[in-house]
């Protein structure tokens, strides 16, 4: 037997005499013989832990991405995690722990949760928050039905700068004939087209989704739209970056009254896309409507405070086909990485990574902008942490030779222009990473020193 | 034993209906069915609308679980009992009287006589 | 407990920063930058204080390294260390997921293979290892199956069939996907019953949604006629896998006449549960369905290229990326470390220790659905105990004292008074043996001295909680305290 399995033969033995069978073969009675497999699977042969820690670590030396200098964004972000965060996620506590569902020996990921929701719905000014969703973008769909269901309209109004790959997710939960998605147009300057976005909400739409900042990182103000689709009996839903929301205006300060987003930057390694963790905040007035998991505290017989999950007939194991949502395990290990990442950086410390992150990624864009032949897409409109430039070649060619000096350079975005591409700077980039990557831009724009 | 007053109509999902005459009838859930949900933390009203024989008019909800409650027959919304909004557990104390949810208006009266009496109700739930 | 807010005092840094390296830029116009002078309401403690925290919560939580964790449907077994180690090396976890598919071919070359491993184990063509959970594989099978009814010009199917035993999710699923749910009725062996079946499958039959073996632990042995009579409709099957403990090296849903099955690896490939999640639901399908499988799909080109790609006939995507590659890293490993003859252990041994825990508590407990053997789970029903006034809630408050988690309860609502309870294949006999003398223990208890079972649990951080004021006067967020900001 492996080492996973305790129980050898002599058990067996024992347990079938209990039984009351005499082999293994007896147990199967219930399944067609023609279904019983006659042969082994074609699986490889099995490997010990030593061999297989080596086929991992040939493995891992084939991803040349994780080792090159990361200024790719556009949903994924490359930043510092502290050692903590991972040694309370590697407390068998706390990964080898199942939902919380009997109450009374689970408190620790009770409240952990409690405190999660209680610093999401902080940080994004709302009033309360659920227990995360699987990522950014299905909490964005989840919130566009959520809206749907609030408001009974079935209309959704959509920036068209949000992140494609949100918008991909959204279309596929929203795939039903009567259901319609249209797009906002964004202007020259990369913000919301607003008369454009009037017209359509006049023409009725449970709510209108924002990404805050834009996908090309763009700080637009959110109140004008918030007001207009508030005018017209809508919700005004808020895709927010996390890591900006210390230096900007909050979205609920703002007029949201549902704010969703990604939780991956705070605490939770790039991982090729995933486990992430995705977070959805609300006002309380449409707490009842939401989807996934909710913690709430209350009082144990004896009168001391407790956690328990609760609003349970939102959910699909009450509420079945009526159910607010089909989800049922979330990514609870990856919010608890959030909420330990967040407790670690504290008020200050958050606050000084945004704001690195901020200075850090202007200062690239400055001196990219010094190399002849590059430009801005969008002028004069905020941006941060991430930024379009149109370089004077090929983004794609430019990413490809940019890789052979060492960086990760960025998105192209094609769609924008040849030369256009994403640029991230996360406070893990320093200013010697930003020079050399500047000075490789420049030669390889055609030569220059930047 | 159930409590199954004699005087009311009553619905195969567990609501009774009381005639008030003049084409009013008034609706609520039946002790029965408030003792099988346990205690009622909230109650979702309809809007004043026309509903068909058979559409959700709202829901209830208990800790564990949920009912929705549904219209016995063509009828429009006229009156919601908005004292539930702050207290839906006056369903469980007092479901005949206080606990009351809804009273509709109906043009075709002869659907009340078909509903179930106090006796057929009682066999029903298998009492 | 404190909680962390509690810990807070100004000044106070769990972490050191690097200083900001690079000359200050403008700062955000006034109109965009944080209300209440910027503050977030985040807390202000030390490393060590924070530390302390978390680990005095997770002291409070019972999981599968302190002790047996019977939850049916679950399948808490052990979790490998080793594989907690392997998806955390630098050059699997750093990499971003937008890189050029040439620098995470180390990656995409194991999450190639690992479909490869799966579609063997489930005797299926295609897979897509995107969905993040078993819902949101559900949620990917029934799409697959709306494609396949549009594609032939007939869009207007619509019903899912199920059995009235199935998960919560499978409705959920169904009502998201725009379905609706038509229900199939269970024979007195807690089976489906396939008269029941052929009465409700037609024209508007989209498909019909199984948990084999179902959620009494039963293998559906009429499945080949329950899956023909949906074929012959017009209609086409899915599985749910979340019961794929039982079938590893058995019987592959392949075979059976299944279409579609998704699979979690959270319960049968050893990943963690985390609290909840995350857990991974790729699905395998058909060569017929493959074609609409998710976007982004892994490749592999002529020259041994693996390559992330997008198939034109795709029904969408389900994630921003291409799943929770960290989960699959651990499957990987898993599936690597068994082999064939490892996983087929897992199934026997799973059946074995199911079919001894239902032998020995039938004298104890009612089992309703008791004709032969079960599978890897077995539903008991604490009607017997109903009657002396304790409740199946509260056996399951009882074991808690006990030092074992209660099994799943109230699951499926067909059963009366519910215990499903599913011990794995990593429970020793020894433990089995605990297991069931604390059942016993509980049972007589019940006959002779009630009050202890409905007073449980008195063993555990808290007695237990009032869950009607949880819902009553919600307390969803820790409140702001007078005078802070905001």
């Amino acid at each position: 037997m492996s080492r996973f399995i305790p129980n050898q033969n002599e058990h067996r033995e024992k347990m079938f005499h209990e039984i009351g069978v005499e082999k293994f073969e007896d147990l199967l009675e219930p399944v067609p013989e023609k279904f019983r497999l006659k042969g082994k699977l074609q699986l490889p042969d099995p490997l010990s832990e030593l061999e297989l820690t080596r086929e991992f670590e040939e493995f891992a030396s084939r991803n040349r991405g994780a080792h090159l200098a990361c200024f790719i964004g556009a949903g994924a972000y490359d930043h510092f995690i502290p050692a903590a965060v991972d040694h309370v996620l590697l407390r068998s506590e706390f990964y080898t722990a199942y939902t919380p569902y009997q109450a009374e020996v689970s408190q620790g990921t009770l409240q952990a949760i409690f405190e999660y929701q209680t610093m999401i719905a902080r940080l994004t000014g709302m009033e309360m928050a659920n227990a995360c969703m699987y990522d950014g973008a299905s909490a964005a769909a989840e919130a566009c039905l959520m809206a749907m269901r609030a408001t009974r309209k079935q209309r959704i109004l959509v920036a068209g700068s949000l992140n494609p790959r949100w918008l991909d997710v959204i279309r596929t939960y929203l795939k039903r004939d009567d259901f319609e998605i249209n797009e906002i147009p964004f202007l020259e300057d990369g913000s919301l087209d607003l008369a454009t976005a009037k017209e359509l909400i006049e023409g009725g739409a449970a709510a209108v989704l924002v990404q805050y900042p834009n996908y090309f990182g763009l700080i637009e103000d959110l109140q004008p739209v918030a007001e207009l689709i508030h005018e017209h009996k809508g919700l005004f839903i808020v895709a927010a970056d996390p890591v900006a929301l210390p230096l900007l205006r909050s979205p609920g300060d703002a007029g949201a009254d549902i704010v969703v987003g990604e939780g991956q930057s705070m605490g939770i390694p790039m991982s090729y896309g995933g486990p992430y963790a995705g977070f959805m905040a609300a006002r309380m007035k449409l707490a009842r409507k939401m989807p996934g998991r909710i913690i709430g505290r209350t009082v144990d017989r004896a009168g001391q405070t407790g956690y328990v999950l609760t609003l349970q007939t939102r959910e699909q194991h009450i509420r079945r086909e009526k159910a607010t949502s089909n989800i049922c395990s979330n990514q609870a290990l990856m919010a608890l990485a959030n909420v330990v990442y967040l407790s670690l950086m504290g008020e200050r410390g958050f606050r000084e990574i945004s704001s690195q992150c901020y200075h850090k990624s202007h200062y690239l864009e400055k001196k990219l902008l010094e190399i002849p032949g590059v430009s801005r897409i969008f002028e004069n409109t905020p941006f941060f942490r991430e930024f379009v430039i149109s370089f004077p070649v090929s983004s794609i060619e430019l990413r490809d030779r940019m890789i052979e000096q060492g960086f990760l350079a960025g998105l192209p975005i094609v769609e924008l222009g040849e030369g256009a591409m994403l640029i991230t700077v996360t406070e893990i980039r320093t200013r010697d990473e930003i020079d050399r990557y500047a000075r490789a831009a420049a030669e390889i724009c055609g030569g220059g020193s930047a | 034993m159930s409590n199954i007053p004699e005087g009311l109509r009553y619905t195969d999902s567990h609501e009774w209906v009381k005639d008030m005459g003049s084409g009013e009838y008034k609706m609520g859930l039946t002790f029965y069915a408030q003792e099988q949900m346990g205690e009622i933390v909230m109650v979702e009203f309809p809007g004043m609308l026309d509903f068909s024989s058979g559409d959700i008019l709202g829901s209830l909800e208990a800790v564990k679980t949920a009912e929705d409650f549904y219209a016995p027959f063509d009828c429009k919304v006229v009156k919601i009992n908005e004292g539930l909004e702050d207290e839906p557990a006056l369903i469980n104390e007092n479901p005949y009287e206080k606990g009351w949810l809804v009273v509709v208006k109906t043009d075709d009266p002869s659907r009340y006589n078909s509903l179930m009496d106090a006796e057929k109700y009682s066999e029903f739930i298998g009492e | 407990m404190k909680t962390v807010f509690e810990l807070s005092s100004p000044g106070r840094m769990g972490v050191s920063l690097p200083e900001l390296d690079v000359p200050d830029s403008s700062e955000i116009p006034a109109g965009l930058s944080r209300e209440n002078g910027g503050k977030t309401g985040l807390p202000e403690a030390t490393e060590g204080q924070i530390l302390r925290h978390y680990v005095n919560l997770s002291t409070m939580n019972h999981h599968v390294d302190k002790g047996m964790y019977p939850l049916g449907s679950c399948t808490m077994k052990y979790n490998p260390k080793l594989h907690e180690n392997l998806a955390r090396i630098r050059g699997l976890s750093g990499v971003h997921p937008l890189v050029p598919s040439a620098l995470a071919a180390g990656s995409l070359e194991l999450m190639y293979r690992l479909g490869e491993f799966l579609c063997e184990i489930t005797g299926f063509k295609g897979v897509s290892l995107q969905p993040a959970a078993g819902a949101q594989g559900e949620f990917c099978g029934i799409m697959l199956i709306k494609c396949y009814h549009e594609s032939r010009g007939e869009p207007h199917r619509n019903e899912i069939l199920m059995p009235d035993s199935a998960h919560g999710t499978n409705p959920a699923t169904a009502t998201l996907a725009d379905c609706v749910v038509v229900g199939v009725e269970s024979n007195e062996f807690g089976l489906v019953d396939p008269e029941d079946l052929r009465r409700k499958a037609g024209p508007n039959t989209a498909a019909f949604m199984l948990t084999n073996p179902n959620t009494l632990g039963l293998f559906e042995s009429q499945i080949e006629e329950l899956t023909s009579i949906v074929h012959e409709a017009g209609g086409l099957n899915y599985m749910d896998g979340a019961n794929m403990n039982a079938l590893l090296g058995i019987a592959k849903p392949g075979d059976m006449g299944f279409d579609v099955c998704h699979l979690n690896l959270h319960k049968t490939f050893a990943t963690p549960h985390g609290g909840g999640g995350p857990g991974s639901g790729p699905v395998a399908c058909t060569q017929e369905l493959a074609r609409f499988l998710p976007d982004p799909a892994v490749i592999l080109e002529d020259g041994g290229i693996y390559r992330l790609c997008r198939k034109q006939d795709s029904f969408g995507r389900l994630l921003a990326f291409q799943g929770n590659i960290g989960v699959l890293y651990k499957a990987y490993a898993y599936i690597r470390t068994l082999g064939a003859e490892g996983l087929r252990e897992v199934s026997e041994n799973a059946l074995i220790n199911a079919n001894y825990l239902k032998a020995k508590l039938g004298e104890y407990f009612d089992n309703p659905f008791d004709n032969g053997p079960c599978m890897h789970e077995f539903v008991l029903s604490g009607d017997r105990q109903a009657k002396q006034g304790v409740k199946t809630l509260d056996i399951a408050k009882r074991l808690l004292d006990y030092g074992f988690h209660a099994p799943t309860i109230y699951f499926p609502q067909i059963v009366h008074e519910a215990m499903m309870i599913e011990p794995t294949e990593t429970e020793s006999l020894e433990d089995l043996d605990a297991f069931i003398a604390a059942m016993v223990s509980i049972s007589g208890e019940a006959a002779e001295k009630p009050y202890l079972v409905t007073d449980a649990p008195v063993n555990t951080p808290v007695l237990r909680l009032d869950e009607v004021k949880a819902v009553k006067e919600l307390c969803l967020v820790e409140p702001v305290e007078e005078g802070d900001n905001p």
